[in-house]
């Protein structure tokens, strides 16, 4: 298997634009830290010299396509990992960018880390973090710890739900297959809970929101001109939360919105900066409409029918809802 | 800030009897923006009528509040009285304190301070409130059917009739449908032929109806009144304003070997022809599939027999748009296939054949000029075995079969048994049936007299299997009532084939942006109270297009699907209903979600420029409601995730203040 | 009995052809149902926002209760169809926060069944009642 490289990717990007086929790369450069990767936009060769892949390229660049298509005449390259192609074709589904104005290259990937867990092994005063398949982090205090990558890798990359890429122009290195996924196991063991139990966990979890707007802001789904909670003429505008329903009713709000939409690409849990499980909200949505509606999975194709603009005439009850999932 | 007249009615003792109309009309003169607040004996009653316009124009009232009987009462009733104050009447709110307050409640306490609550909300909600006006647009006086068989003819002659101009477009070369292929038609046995072409002669000479033979609508855009038709009309190479339909080239047409459709190709035509003598229009239409002179230019027969000089090789396609102000759909049905009923062995023996092919055999013009015989042998069959339900009520079989009840196969199996019975004596008939239906006027005297006079063998129960022994046909089949399975040998099995929509329904009703069922039936408006309106404003249903009809059926249904669209064609203009939805372009982002659940197709996009904070131009597509099409269900508004989609009258803002005053 | 039992508040949404009718004739056939009840009419079922739900929680109601035509006899052809995937939906959702099942319910009443519509009031009304007062959605800041 062609092992996918920064070298090959910038290769790939230089040659694009040199032959013309685009005149902008979507990609990803080194922020303040090692692992504080930023997606950016490359306008020309020399500036590739920036861009970086390694295991922190967590970001989801399908939502960037819907501002960038608009500043260009000609193409943008993306790279698209498989759980980005799925938000790729929910966008396109939904109209949000012009696909001639995108060259796709769609690459594998064995997943991302997560630096909550390495530095929960590591301790503060990370210097500098080598990846590969062990993770060697140094630290301001000269020490070095070496991780398993594996034991390390995000939430959302541990419950991959698919390795097979289903939007691309062109494919680096191989196309994989939808997994079975555990993805769902923390869905059930809090459905398995007891309503206070419930309840506690998520006051616990959705109390701390601090209403930063990161969760809208990076998700591919929330892609609306105004969101309603800024809009001063809608009803339920707000700035801050003053008190703990306002989050929840933002995060059942948001949840809702993107209910069939969502694509499942964890953006949402992994830019809080609380670290409060949203992907829980939208993948009890998933869970439910699979149960009730049969599987379906968002951006798996172009022009499919999302579950809430659909329906049957044997759908169940709501009122058998909570027994039926 | 509006200024609130609230005015609160005792409805006699109705609503004074429990709910202290003083009190209430005494706490909403607090509630913001209420400058003015009464209480009267009869609100409805024109001295209360009075009362109200004079309090708007002694206050300046902007704004109304009702608190009386249900808005179903008396909501168009203040509605008028707030227009004769010269008010937009949608400043009108009613706050229902009799049948859900007074009626309900026993107790003085509960029901004044419930009434006062309810006021309160509806004095919120008209704060709210903004002058609505209904829009209006003009009618086409001019109707389209498509479809031209006994459902849309029946139609037009009767739109035509009203002295509206009617246009039908017809996929075949011929008007007539499946009615022109008929034998008799029961109960009473009537010759269809004869029953059924005076009419097509009547369309033919009605000068308000002009018929677009061997053409397809291509294109549909527009909404009730006002809708743009694409029609496509298929070459024919035959100049049909030319063509005398006197039949020389299909005489000297050598290529005779075409398999004739219109006797589902149990005989030949050539390539040049006039499906059947009494077609309309009577032109020659030339199969480009097999006209030599076409195919490789090496013949000319026809054009050079043509008196009047009618052939036109080089015809081309042409497109004729047209503007309509209602659009009939009567596209018909068509028998199922039987590929998939191998049991019965349709596609091994030509003796098996299909209900719709037996009426051409016993058709005086059919392929055997009415002499019932066998298509293998041209042998007279002596046993004849009828199957019902083939593919009909096939909730196990869905995906071969239908799940619904063609409806009109008992009746037909009925008439082709006793039919047989009465020319051919010497001929054993059987029919299986899982059951007979016979609901209709005269429909179980005639079965009966099927059974009874004619001494057709009814046996309940299914044909398991038919295989071809020698000359005879092996049936196996069941009978359930005397628990028998039982082995005849047939010389002709006629299967009664389930019939489904035509297949340019379905593309059809896209272009209509009509609603169908799972079974691409068209649905209807209301299954109940509006049969034959689509949920489609302006677009009517006449026929099997809409489910399984017989023939006396489908033409009430053309009939009254034509008095619908006569009611709409003699209005000059369409008012709409004001309380429609509408999307803000400005946080639009075009993601088609109100479009998917839309049932009346009122909303389209256009690409529209925004001028952005940077100077730039940015294009971005955005949703338009027509608020003519518009029915004001307020379904697109929840699944807009911004509240870009809006409903007037029923505004986020609205209900959510009416939620604050309740919950307060 | 206790004087100061605690009424609970319960807002209703009721689409304009059938429920709304159907509480009408309720009133109509004088069928008492709870004070406590509180109509909103709206043109069809699938015009209830989930925020509108939520909203009434955070403002202190006990109980909502959205009533539409009956499955295959929406006005709009297929308004409830949505209402109903939507409700099972946000149901569900509001149980898994823990949030008691028993303060939502979705009832199809048609303009015929005033007497369904009474019953299901004061069923309605009675197990909202059971559960107490609403802490888990209620806004404090709202209540005065």
């Amino acid at each position: 298997m062609q092992k996918i490289t920064r070298d090959l990717l910038v290769e790939k990007a230089v040659s694009l634009l040199e032959n013309g086929t685009v005149d902008m790369v979507l990609g990803w450069k080194k922020g303040e830290f090692d692992y504080d990767i930023t997606p950016a936009v490359f306008a020309n060769a020399e500036s590739l010299k920036d861009f970086v892949f390694d295991d922190f390229c967590g970001a989801n660049f399908s939502k960037y396509l819907i501002a960038n298509t608009k500043k260009t005449a000609s193409k943008v390259l993306v790279f698209l990992k498989p759980c980005d192609t799925y938000s790729f074709n929910q966008l396109l589904t939904e109209h949000r960018f012009d696909r001639e104005k995108v060259y796709a290259v769609s690459i594998p990937c064995d997943g991302m880390v997560d630096i909550h867990k390495i530095r929960a092994v590591s301790g503060e005063g990370i210097a500098k973090i080598e990846c590969g398949e062990k993770i060697t982090v140094s630290t301001i205090y000269d020490e070095t710890v070496n991780i398993e990558k594996a034991d390390v890798l995000a939430e959302r990359c541990v419950n991959c739900k698919s390795k097979k890429h289903v939007a691309y122009d062109e494919l680096l290195g191989e196309d994989g297959e939808v997994l079975e996924s555990a993805r769902f196991d923390e869905v059930e063991k809090l459905e398995s809970m007891t309503a206070d139990e419930r309840f506690e966990f998520w006051q616990g979890e959705l109390s701390r929101c601090i209403r930063c707007n990161a969760c809208r802001d990076v998700c591919p789904a929330c892609t609306c001109e105004k969101c309603v909670f800024d809009n001063p003429a809608s009803p339920v505008e707000n700035k801050a939360a003053a008190n703990s329903f306002e989050e929840k009713m933002f995060h059942i709000i948001r949840a809702f919105h993107v209910a069939g939409r969502c694509t499942d690409c964890g953006e949402c849990s992994r830019v809080c900066p609380q670290h409060i499980p949203l992907h829980l909200l939208n993948r009890k949505f998933i869970k439910d409409i699979d149960n009730f509606y049969g599987e379906y999975q968002a951006g798996e194709e172009v022009g499919t029918r999302a579950p809430l603009v659909n329906y049957t005439t044997e759908d169940l009850e709501p009122g058998e809802a909570v027994e039926g999932r | 800030m509006q200024r609130i007249g609230v005015f609160v009615c005792w409805c006699g003792s109705n609503i004074a009897g429990t709910v202290d109309v003083q009190a209430v009309s005494e706490a909403l003169k607090n509630e913001p923006g209420v400058v003015f607040s009464a209480n009267y004996q009869y609100m409805c009653s024109q001295a209360g009528q009075n009362m109200i316009i004079e309090a708007v124009k002694e206050h300046n009232l902007t704004g109304i509040v009702v608190c009386s009987c249900s808005p179903r009462m008396h909501e168009a009733t203040f509605r008028k009285t707030a227009a004769a104050a010269g008010l937009n009447p949608y400043m009108v709110e009613i706050a229902n304190i009799r049948e859900q307050c007074s009626w309900v409640h026993k107790d003085m306490l509960t029901g004044t301070e419930k009434a006062i609550i309810l006021g309160k909300a509806a004095v919120a909600k008209v704060n709210l409130n903004t002058p609505l006006v209904a829009g209006e647009t003009p009618v086409t006086k001019r109707a389209l059917v498509i479809g031209g068989g006994i459902a849309g003819i029946q139609t037009a002659l009767d739109i035509a009739e009203a002295g509206f101009p009617v246009d039908i477009v017809e996929t075949k070369p011929t008007i007539g449908g499946k009615m022109a292929q008929l034998d008799k038609t029961f109960p009473t046995l009537d010759c269809a032929a004869c029953i059924l072409t005076p009419k097509m002669v009547d369309v033919a000479q009605n000068e308000n109806i002009r018929i677009f033979s061997y053409s397809e609508v291509t294109e549909v855009k527009g909404f009730v009144g006002n809708f743009d038709v694409t029609v496509k009309k298929k070459a024919r190479y035959v100049n049909e304003d030319i063509c005398t339909g006197c039949g020389a080239c299909v005489e000297k047409c050598p290529m005779k070997k075409v398999p004739n459709e219109f006797n589902l190709n149990m005989d030949n035509r050539s390539a040049i022809y006039i499906p059947f003598a009494q077609a309309v229009p009577k032109v020659a239409t030339i199969d480009p599939n097999h006209c030599n002179m076409l195919k490789n230019g090496r013949c000319g027969v026809c054009s050079k027999v043509c008196a009047a000089g009618a052939i036109d090789y080089k015809q081309k396609d042409e497109y004729i748009q047209e503007k309509y102000g209602a659009i009939v759909v009567a596209t018909g049905f068509n028998p199922i296939s039987m590929d998939k009923f191998d049991e019965y062995a349709y596609n091994q023996s030509k003796d098996v054949i299909t209900s719709l092919e037996f009426e051409r055999l016993t058709n005086a013009a059919g392929p055997t000029a009415g002499k019932l015989l066998r298509p293998s042998d041209l042998k007279h069959p002596h046993t004849i075995v009828f199957v019902q339900c083939v593919g009909s009520r096939c909730a196990a079989c869905a995906e071969k079969g239908k799940e619904y009840c063609s409806k009109i196969c008992c009746m037909y199996t009925a008439k082709h048994a006793m039919l047989t019975r009465d020319k051919y004596p010497d001929t054993e008939v059987y029919v299986f049936y899982i059951d007979v239906r016979t609901p209709g006027k005269s429909f179980d005297e005639f079965y009966r007299r099927a059974v009874e006079e004619y001494g057709v063998h009814y046996i309940k129960g299914m044909v398991g299997k038919v295989f071809p022994e020698g000359d005879k046909l092996k049936v196996q089949a069941s009978d359930l009532l005397n628990n028998k399975q039982l082995h005849i040998d047939a010389d002709l099995v006629v299967l009664a084939a389930a019939i489904e929509p035509d297949k340019s329904a379905r593309p059809l009703a896209t272009m209509l942006t009509a609603s169908m069922d799972t079974n691409d039936f068209f649905t209807e408006a209301h299954p109940k109270l509006r049969p034959v309106e689509s949920p489609t404003a302006g677009v009517f249903l006449s026929g099997t297009c809409q489910g399984p009809k017989d023939i006396p059926e489908t033409v009430s249904q053309a009939s009254a699907a034509a008095a619908k669209v006569i009611s709409l064609l003699v209005k000059d203009k369409l008012k709409g209903n004001p309380c429609v939805a509408s999307s803000d372009e400005l946080m639009c982002n075009g993601c088609s979600s109100c479009e998917r659940v839309c049932p009346y197709g009122a909303i389209t996009y256009e690409d529209k420029e925004f001028r952005m904070p940077d100077r730039t131009v940015a294009i971005r597509r955005v949703a338009k409601v027509n608020p003519a099409v518009c029915q004001g269900c307020g379904c697109c508004t929840v699944v807009c995730p911004s509240g870009a989609m809006d409903l007037r009258g029923f505004a986020n803002r609205q209900i959510i203040a009416e939620v604050d005053a309740i919950c307060k | 009995m206790q004087v100061n039992e605690r009424k609970p508040l319960i807002v209703a949404f009721c689409c304009n052809w059938c429920s709304y009718a159907g509480a009408d004739l309720a009133g109509n056939n004088r069928l008492s149902y709870p004070a406590d009840v509180k109509i909103i009419k709206v043109p069809c079922s699938c015009r209830v926002n989930p925020m509108f739900i939520l909203r009434a929680f955070q403002r202190g109601a006990d109980g909502v209760i959205l009533c539409g035509c009956h499955p295959g006899d929406c006005h709009y052809t297929s308004g409830n169809y949505y209402t109903r995937r939507r409700m099972a939906l946000l149901f569900s959702m509001l149980d898994y926060l823990g949030i008691e099942k028993e303060r939502t319910r979705v009832e199809w009443v048609s303009a015929a069944e005033g007497a369904k519509f009474a019953a299901t009031m004061n069923d309605f009304a009675q197990t909202v009642a059971a559960l107490g007062e609403n802490k888990r959605l209620e806004d404090l800041r709202c209540k005065k």
